[in-house]
């Protein structure tokens, strides 16, 4: 053990501790910045600078390796004046415009500010960092002059994700994090998963808000606006609003989602468990007839982008299962509109979305018709939450209302797709008993659940060892995607989300850290063991469209409405 | 006047410096041999006894660093010639170098010894290019004499050496930033702890050790550490190689003992030119020290320079004459830094530009009192909250002109009020 102490009170920390979870024993907070609890330590930005007893140098708390005998003063006249001058800096360069800004409220800058009472006019003139202003993707905004480079939005993307698409550009002053090449964001590979605006603490990166198209569609009389939810959300969405991490609110946000206007609220559940009956149809069609395998799944369409940009020779080995948000989309504007006698068009299909890849998913050619989108909006839960506020509901005494149907009951296979393993742990509930014919014993399938980057398991089923491979964030995708390249991986099935946790760690959700995932993971599952339908199969309203309309899972009308096709878009390293 | 102690430049002009032969005829080579036949711990007394200090500016004890890196549990080691000589107006390790590259190479292949590394690198600065055939020719012609490579010297201990060329930036003269550099990463510094010694190339226990500290490295082997901790003052051992530039009669490279005052050094290489009066000093590059001609009697090694509230840093002399304008100066100083900042940390980044803003409204007669309060705030607070040397020092031309010149800015704002 270390013995130090820190503003003259003695401390005991394991070593190897930094200063600053020293200071955190003793209850002594100290402002960061550039730190993540989840990221390695960066020390740029200087804010947790403290004094270090027989130092000239004042050293970052974030870094700082505690030693026996060492004095540390947090809040010395020394340290003080060092910080306020740096926070003055960052300020005199950061957008001066709080009250009209996405993270008001959520910014960490602004929280900094208030904590160490900045309240005077910073003595430097205002100069921006650049007044560039990227509204290029349909998925994420990067507004520059809120960067305070600190260096976050790089980790996500290239250590978390190795996508690099946000790289430091430029030197000293003009630092950027920044697409390469003098490229936009829609110009670049970013995948559009959201990690960086998850990663960012400021208002630099947000999520490209499309509620406006969503209210105006409300004022117009012809326009039936409805709503498809994506498993996650409930999951995600009371977080957003206040409450802690994991907390539940299904009902509560259907109550919440029909006084805000939305006409029909439906449930991405549904068409999870649609995707099922497709996904695992097309994975025995793959082993009998000798297909490509392993068959990766395609729900997630930044690990899409991804494979089209990184690995487009195994465009092949994709499932060609549209995502559950445009088998939704395409049902809504030809299944549902018959049914209704509601002419497509004056349908407003909405998705509720955990993901701000949907929104680029949503913009794909293929996934359309007649010159209309299936999906016409994607909304994020931040942006649901928001738009919850603005019409003055208060959400926590609000009454459950179920979903509307005929797209309102899922199974728990279905909700389960929120976080990772659970579209495998689908999946295998469903093959296993088509396979064997007989139900299966244990629904629970641990091996692929959790918060572990890879995991793998193997089902026996008639005698057949079916092997598959779960990974979540895609470092683990492209590690698990060069043995499928280099003929290592000899599994049947993998499943891929690119953000870490599955799309409970989505980056269309209320800000996150690995501490706030477990809670939401365990949500996911208490749902499903909850649920008096947990296998796909066994959903009656999937089984009745069936009948009623597509005919059989891989048939020829599921293949015009549920599955869809890839592009090669290396040209995008070039 | 003065005469010269060479030690560092022994051989300089007096071999060619490919030539290992010729090298080896001055006794070179001969000191690793002998290292090769002690213990490792006895080449790291003797460099204790010593006292030799590095020379890239911050002075630590050479036998210090390389403990550190010898006692530090690792099967790969390095040894790194730190040659990315950036600092304005300084050109010893060019001189030392060009001159007689198997110096450092032998001082590199002694520290390797002592330290159980096995490879080393030489990174040279981007704007030498001219120096990198030197070097290249010179290793080739080590290691056919059995001095680099396999087996040196007939011993069980292997070592060779890599050059690597800089990019071209500045900041890869800090160690962290050039072990970035090296490992092929923009080149910014990390934060310290941990240091090289112990986390270095690689993630490995690494030795950065500069040109001239290298040099040093075969002689005191040689002649002993008692030897060479006669020269120069008592815990400043040794000589330095100075690089006299700026408005001196004689400019150029040349080495005196630690301690050496700098009134000598000066009328010794006669002055600035007759109808100007000396104004002051820029000592240790652009990192370093304004200092006026009052300030002139200093002893120059580490420790007074120091005290004196002033810099040995890589030992360079800037004469100032009264042909310049210390607002000039300090701003031309600032400007470098803006263009050489890495961007990395918030007070560099945002720092010196804020700083050159200040400083051109005083020159532009736009300047209030209350700016050098702002100009003594935002240096000082660089000077110690910086995240590596380059961010620290970046501004104390600007804390010590404002100590030492403070009439020049009081004369501009004032100059500034009255128009």
């Amino acid at each position: 053990m270390i013995r130090l102490t820190i503003d003259g009170l003695p401390v005991e920390v394991e070593e190897g501790s930094t200063l600053m979870e020293a200071a955190k024993k003793l209850d002594i907070h100290i402002p960061t910045l550039c730190f993540h609890p989840d990221q390695d330590v960066k020390a740029n930005c200087r804010i947790c600078l403290v004094e270090l007893e027989g130092n000239k140098l004042l050293v970052p708390a974030c870094s700082y390796p505690a030693e026996n005998g060492m004095s540390i003063r947090t809040h010395s006249p020394k340290v003080r004046r060092a910080r306020r001058n740096i926070l003055e800096l960052i300020l005199a360069r950061h957008a001066q415009d709080c009250l009209h800004c996405d993270r008001s409220g959520t910014c960490e800058l602004q929280a900094v500010a208030e904590e160490m009472h900045f309240v005077k006019i910073p003595r430097y003139p205002y100069v921006a960092r650049s007044d560039e202003s990227d509204n290029s993707s349909p998925s994420i905004v990067r507004n520059a002059a809120k960067c305070i480079n600190c260096g976050r939005c790089e980790y996500a993307c290239s250590q978390v994700q190795t996508v690099h698409a946000l790289s430091k550009v430029g030197r000293g002053f003009e630092v950027q994090f920044r697409p390469a090449y003098g490229r936009t964001l829609a110009e670049s590979i970013c995948v559009n998963c959201g990690q960086c605006v998850q990663a960012c603490p400021t208002g630099a990166l947000t999520i490209r808000d499309d509620t406006q198209v969503v209210w105006h569609a409300f004022a117009v009389p012809e326009k039936l606006v409805v709503a498809q939810v994506a498993p996650a959300v409930r999951i995600t969405l009371a977080e957003a609003l206040g409450e802690p991490p994991g907390s539940i609110s299904t009902g509560r946000m259907v109550s919440a989602m029909k006084r805000v206007g939305f006409h029909k609220v439906f449930d991405t559940d549904f068409t999870a468990d649609l995707t099922i009956m497709e996904e695992g149809t097309e994975l025995l069609g793959r082993i009998k007839s000798g297909g490509v395998l392993p068959m990766v799944t395609s729900c997630c369409p930044a690990w899409i982008k991804f494979c089209e940009t990184f690995y487009p020779d195994l465009l092949p080995n994709l499932s060609t299962c549209k995502s559950p948000q445009q088998m939704f989309g395409a049902l809504l504007k030809t299944y549902y509109a018959e049914k209704t006698g509601k002419k497509p068009e004056d349908i407003l299909s909405v998705s509720v979305m955990p993901c701000t890849a949907k929104k680029f998913e949503e913009t794909r050619p293929e996934l359309g018709r007649n010159g209309m989108r299936d999906v016409d909006a994607v909304v994020t839960a931040q942006e649901l939450a928001r738009m919850i506020r603005s019409a003055g509901i208060r959400f926590d005494t609000l009454p459950d209302t179920p979903f509307d149907a005929p797209f309102g009951l899922g199974t728990g296979a279905g909700e389960i797709f929120g976080s990772t393993g659970g579209v495998m742990e689908a999946a295998l509930r469903t093959v296993y008993e088509v396979v064997t014919g007989k139900p299966l014993e244990n629904l629970d399938i641990k091996a692929v659940r959790g918060l572990e980057g890879v995991k793998e398991a193997s089902v026996e089923m008639n005698g057949m060892s079916v092997k598959v491979a779960v990974t979540n964030g895609l470092s683990n995708a492209r590690k698990i995607m060069d043995l499928v390249r280099a003929g290592k991986a000899d599994y049947h099935f993998i499943e891929i989300m690119a953000c870490p946790g599955g799309c409970i760690g989505g980056g269309g959700n209320p800000i996150k850290n690995n501490a706030k995932m477990k809670p939401r993971l365990d949500a996911v599952y208490r749902l499903d063991r909850e649920l008096p339908l947990r296998k796909s199969h066994e959903n009656p309203a999937v089984k009745a469209l069936y009948e009623e309309y597509l005919g059989e899972p891989n048939g020829h009308r599921s293949h015009a409405l549920l599955h869809t096709g890839y592009v090669n878009r290396s040209g995008l390293l070039g | 006047m003065l005469s010269e102690t060479r030690i560092v430049l022994r051989n300089l002009g007096r071999i060619d410096p490919v030539s290992v032969q010729d090298y080896q005829k001055q006794g070179g080579y001969g000191p690793l041999r002998k290292a090769l036949s002690m213990k490792t711990e006895e080449v790291i007394a003797e460099m204790k006894r010593s006292g030799l200090r590095g020379r890239g500016g911050a002075g630590f004890p050479v036998w210090k660093k390389w403990s550190f890196t010898a006692s530090a549990q690792s099967g790969q080691k390095y040894v790194i010639c730190n040659a990315d000589e950036g600092e304005p107006g300084t050109n010893k390790d060019r001189v030392i170098l060009s001159g007689d590259p198997n110096s450092v190479f032998e001082g590199m292949a002694i520290a390797a010894y002592a330290v159980g590394a096995d490879r080393g690198f030489l990174y040279l600065r981007r704007e030498y290019p001219y120096v990198a055939p030197i070097l290249d020719q010179a290793l080739e012609n080590a290691r056919a004499e059995g001095c680099l490579g396999k087996n040196i010297l007939g011993s069980s201990f292997s070592f060779d050496i890599e050059v690597i060329s800089g990019g071209g930036a500045y900041v890869c003269g800090e160690e962290t930033a050039l072990i970035e550099s090296i490992e092929g990463r923009r080149g910014e510094p990390r934060f310290k702890p941990p240091y090289p010694g112990v986390s270095g190339l690689y993630g490995r226990p690494t030795v950065v050790n500069n040109v001239e500290t290298l040099a040093n490295v075969p002689v005191i082997l040689q002649r002993g550490g008692e030897w060479f901790s006669g020269i120069g003052v008592p815990n400043c051992t040794g000589t330095k190689v100075f690089t006299l530039c700026g408005n001196i009669t004689q400019k150029g490279v040349f080495e005196y003992p630690m301690g050496t005052n700098l009134r000598d050094i000066y009328e010794t290489h006669g002055g600035v030119k007759d109808n100007f009066d000396l104004r002051g000093f820029m000592l240790g590059g652009q990192s370093g020290n304004l200092i006026n001609a009052g300030q002139m009697d200093l002893s120059m090694d580490i420790d007074s320079c120091q005290q004196a509230e002033s810099v040995l840093g890589t030992g360079t002399i800037m004469v100032i004459d009264d042909r310049n304008d210390i607002l000039d100066i300090v701003q031309n100083i600032m400007s470098f830094f803006i263009e050489e900042s890495c961007g990395k940390c918030t007070p560099c980044r945002e720092g010196n530009i804020r700083i050159l803003e200040i400083l051109r409204r005083i020159s532009g007669g736009e300047g209030r009192m209350e700016d050098l309060t702002l100009l003594e705030d935002l240096a000082g607070m660089m000077n110690v909250a910086c995240l590596c040397g380059l961010g620290q020092n970046s501004s104390v031309a600007v804390i010590t002109s404002l100590h030492n010149f403070r009439e020049v800015y009081v004369k501009a704002i004032e100059r500034g009020r009255r128009a």
